[in-house]
């Protein structure tokens, strides 16, 4: 019997009346792999922000490491959707990095040389050392992406949600951050990955949930086309394992 | 020049001017940061409406400014939270029927007029003595509050999701930097007056954010840059025999205008 990381009951959640989130059950075991799908608006991101503490816990219960959303911040990792807005801020990349070391240090407490030294190291495992003090604003959309993921990585975390990470960067990046999360999920840690890009978790989700109002769980990474289907309303994409990742596309009605 | 200086008068008017800079740099840079540019100016105005009820009921306008600004930005913050949507109509309401209410408030105090102007646009060359040991241990909580809360501060600044993820109580952090623009404002307005609060709030901290690299040095840069403004604009103000307050703001506005002139900060670039 694995160990439950995190457990939610019966959750509802609806933005000014507009339901977007119905009924969703989840439990995930330490150690998975965890790929979130759905489509555009399907509640991917939201249902991930009630995990976290960002969003307000309207209905239902939500557990994280055995605690409510936001009091296990020490042993979580987060990488947000890559947001615009930002590049404008007086701040260089070490300085985003170790926020991520925020959780653990509480209030009325200074950056420790070791809070330094994990940033710095979060930054080798992204590529990015060479940039710890370089302004934010001066990063590509890739690099900026990179250093989001490192902020994440810093707090060496238990649990590590990831929102769309691989929207900007290219393609070689790509395969290597899943190459780190595929590493980090080997040491145990459990991945959550948002995507609407089905194709890159094929070979290394273990579960999947599709969310679209309502979650639909799969302890397998097999995708059934059924399962799909309900999730997007439409048919979409079929992806299986083999012995090579490969896809059948079924036609368009 | 020098002999100015053994007049009290003087010698208040440029501690204040200092004073004032130093929380006007910290507390600006945060609102320029933050963009609650707009939610300062409702806090601004909204205090009028105390300083109003304090001449009504005879106590110390200064303590009424306080006192309207802490609960104007209170729910300034409350709605800007939970009414996103419309937050900025309601600040806008707010800032409106302060402002109005301080006036009626003063149409129905008896017996002498109010000099409404020196409120309007500040009264430096009138500070005394005892205010400036107000404004000195305001400045001592503003610095006090920051020092102890930089790193949140700045977390929710940057990526306020992010901070919450992390624990940091965004919601709490919030109400407290609204409280300190309004311990800010209402120092300023003494200076400059309510209507000119907001340029010594922002031009030096959009000044200083054009030239520095973190928020740490976008603060001490925003405290130099303003005590030059207020300092400078004072001395003008005193020989050109203007109003100080305008004075300083202009002074400010000229500045403003050159760095336009000068290309951006100057960034670290790949070697």
């Amino acid at each position: 019997m694995n160990k439950k990381v995190i457990e939610v009951k019966d959750l509802s959640f609806s933005y000014n009346g507009h339901p977007v989130l119905e009924g969703v059950n989840l439990s995930v075991d330490k150690g998975d792999f965890l790929a979130v799908l759905g489509p555009n608006g399907g509640g991917k991101t939201t249902l991930i922000k009630i995990l976290l503490g960002i969003l307000p816990l309207q209905q239902g219960k939500v557990h994280l490491l055995g605690q409510k959303p936001g009091k296990a911040a020490h042993k979580i990792g987060y990488v947000p959707q890559n947001v615009t807005g930002s590049e404008k801020f007086p701040i260089n990349v070490l300085d985003v990095v170790i926020m991520g070391r925020l959780g653990f240090l509480g209030r009325f407490k200074k950056y420790s040389p070791r809070d330094y030294l994990m940033a710095v190291q979060a930054l080798e495992l992204v590529e990015m050392s060479d940039f710890q003090e370089h302004m934010i604003g001066n990063l590509s959309g890739g690099q900026r992406q990179r250093v989001l993921i490192a902020r994440a990585l810093a707090c060496d975390p238990e649990i590590l949600f990831l929102d769309e990470p691989t929207a900007s960067v290219d393609q070689p990046f790509q395969t290597r951050l899943y190459q780190l999360l595929h590493d980090l999920n080997q040491e145990g840690k459990t991945i959550v990955v948002i995507s609407h890009d089905l194709s890159v978790l094929s070979s290394h989700a273990k579960s999947v949930a599709c969310v679209n109002k309502n979650l639909y769980f799969h302890d397998s990474s097999e995708i059934s086309q059924e399962m799909l289907e309900k999730a997007y309303h439409c048919p979409v994409e079929l992806i299986t394992h083999g012995p090579i990742p490969h896809r059948v596309l079924k036609d368009h009605h | 020049m020098l002999e100015v200086l053994q007049y009290e008068f003087m010698r208040n008017a440029l501690l204040a001017g200092l004073l004032v800079s130093i929380a006007c740099g910290i507390i600006g840079a945060l609102v320029v940061v933050n963009r609650i540019v707009f939610i300062s100016g409702g806090i601004a105005h909204a205090s009028y409406g105390g300083i109003g009820l304090a001449f009504f009921a005879g106590f110390s306008p200064y303590l009424g400014a306080i006192g309207v600004a802490l609960c104007s930005a209170l729910i300034m913050g409350v709605v800007s939270r939970c009414r996103k949507h419309r937050a900025d109509t309601v600040i806008g309401v707010i800032w409106a029927v302060g402002m109005s209410a301080g006036i009626i408030l003063i149409d129905f105090t008896p017996g002498y007029n109010v000099d409404l102007m020196s409120y309007l646009f500040g009264s430096i060359l009138m500070v005394p003595s005892t205010s400036l040991w107000t404004m000195s241990a305001m400045n001592l909580l503003i610095l006090l509050l920051i020092f102890l809360f930089y790193k949140d501060f700045l977390a929710m600044s940057y990526d306020e999701e992010f901070a919450l993820a992390m624990g940091v109580p965004v919601g709490p952090l919030y109400f407290l930097l609204l409280c300190m623009v309004a311990m800010t404002v209402v120092m300023t307005i003494q200076i400059v007056g309510l209507i000119l609060v907001i340029a010594l709030l922002t031009i030096p901290s959009y000044l200083a954010e054009k030239y520095t690299t973190s928020l740490k040095t976008m603060m001490a840069w925003a405290v130099i840059i303003s005590i030059v403004f207020t300092q400078s604009g004072i001395w003008l103000s005193f020989y050109l025999n203007l109003s100080t307050g305008a004075t300083i703001v202009l002074v400010a506005a000229v500045f403003f205008f050159i760095s336009g002139l000068i290309p951006q900060r100057i960034l670290f670039r790949q070697s």
